[in-house]
């Protein structure tokens, strides 16, 4: 386990509140990554091994499409998570996720994480209650964004 | 400027006009005649197409200054088209100032100030953020720009976000869409505030945009701990006479012309913005 990796977890807002026990997980399955702007942190379709606490630097959640190429859909900066497709089946990512510029992140490692968490359901409750937390703030920005607010003003 | 004035329009030359978006123009006016009234960030005026009609619209310049009068306006009807098409030379009427501001004198010293715009909601707020940035540059509070848009060509005043950066201030903006080479932030504008640096304590919170982002917004600067009394929204509603007496603003107990546009948030906005027969 690495100083500095503790150090990032101890800082990062997704883990705030979180005990000790917590934090030494993540630590001892995880460990700082770097990406230069334009690379790919992930790819849709394979497996989701890695999920990304962003220290720093912006991540953009894209999709590909014909003939428009990369898509943006959603950006995560620091303090946020990036690669929630490891918490539930099929555990293989949706979206590719492309480094917007300079990215520092902690890179855990998904099934080490899984395994630890089903053998103390105290923590894996922990984590999935903070991740639903994360999930239930996207879905519910996703549905303001559906308004489309500033478009053409509609009767 | 007495009662009977305010209902008769007065001639203003378009002195100048800038292209925002694709449909978004900010008109530069002066007076045919005489001084331009001054006003405070966050009135309106009722400004006239002549031949076509009249609409409400926030001063976007910044008040207790020389210059033109600046209205940004957003192409949406026939009136505001027609505005939006006024060439420089041409004239346009205006009746005014109008309603309630942002209260800027009433920031407490040291108070960081939180300003979320959406949309063409950022005009009404500009000349209210020139101020504040003054502030902080003379030390007393920050200010937190955060502006959203629905696409990066949508984003207004680009060059003045640029320059409160530079000026100090934090600016953050977020667009709905991104689009081939866009960089920054795509989401929802109060999901700036996550990782907005500010202190809630004693914070004031300025909000003008659609009003279901307003919504959105109290809350979310609420659940980062600002006092719902400390945040102030801009209301929108069908402003007539802009004197509160033909009642078409009206707006549950408020007269929006007179009683706003800019209302408290806490215990006022918050509960109309949740009422369903309207």
């Amino acid at each position: 386990m690495s100083e500095r990796t503790r150090a990032l977890l101890e800082e990062h807002a997704f883990l705030a509140g979180f005990p000790v026990e917590a934090i030494d997980l993540l630590a001892a399955s995880g460990e700082p990554a770097s990406f230069v702007a334009g690379t790919l942190l992930f790819r849709e379709g394979s497996l989701a091994d890695t999920a990304y606490l962003v220290t720093g630097g912006q991540v953009a959640v894209e999709v590909h499409a014909p003939n428009r190429g990369p898509v943006v859909v959603d950006t995560v900066g620091a303090g946020h998570v990036v690669g929630l497709s490891w918490a539930a089946p099929p555990f293989r990512y949706q979206f590719d996720a492309r480094a917007l510029d300079q990215v520092e992140a902690v890179a855990v490692d998904t099934a080490r994480l899984r395994a630890a968490l089903a053998e103390d359901p105290v923590l894996g409750f922990l984590f999935l209650d903070r991740l639903a937390s994360v999930m239930l703030g996207r879905l519910q920005a996703t549905r303001i964004r559906l308004l489309d607010l500033y478009g053409p003003v509609r009767g | 400027m007495g009662e009977a004035a305010t209902l008769v329009p007065e001639p203003y030359v378009v002195v100048g006009r800038r292209q925002e978006a694709d449909d978004v123009v900010t008109l530069l006016l002066e007076p045919t005649d005489g001084p331009r009234p001054d006003f405070a960030p966050g009135q309106f005026n009722m400004v006239t197409s002549f031949g076509r009609g009249e609409i409400a619209v926030s001063m976007s310049s910044a008040a207790g200054t020389p210059g033109p009068l600046e209205h940004c306006i957003r192409q949406v009807g026939a009136v505001s088209a027609a505005l939006c098409a006024a060439p420089v030379g041409s004239v346009v009427g205006i009746r005014g100032p109008f309603g309630s501001s942002w209260d800027l004198g009433d920031v407490e010293d040291g108070a960081d100030v939180v300003v979320m715009a959406g949309g063409i909601g950022l005009a009404p707020l500009r000349g209210a953020i020139i101020e504040l940035v003054a502030r902080q540059q003379a030390g007393l509070g920050r200010v937190l720009v955060l502006a959203g848009a629905r696409a990066p060509d949508q984003i207004l005043f680009a060059d003045d976000l640029r320059a409160w950066e530079r000026a100090g201030a934090h600016v953050g903006v977020s667009v709905d869409v991104g689009a081939p080479g866009w960089t920054g932030t795509v989401g929802v504008v109060t999901e700036l505030l996550a990782t907005a640096p500010f202190d809630a304590n004693g914070a004031r919170a300025l909000l003008c945009g659609p009003e279901v982002m307003m919504r959105f917004g109290g809350r979310a600067l609420v659940d980062r701990g600002v006092d719902p009394a400390r945040i102030r929204v801009s209301l929108e509603r069908n402003m007539q006479c802009g004197v509160g007496l033909c009642g078409h603003c009206q707006y549950g107990p408020l007269l929006v012309c007179r009683d706003g546009a800019v209302v408290r948030y806490g215990g006022l906005a918050d509960e109309l913005f949740m009422e369903r027969n309207r």
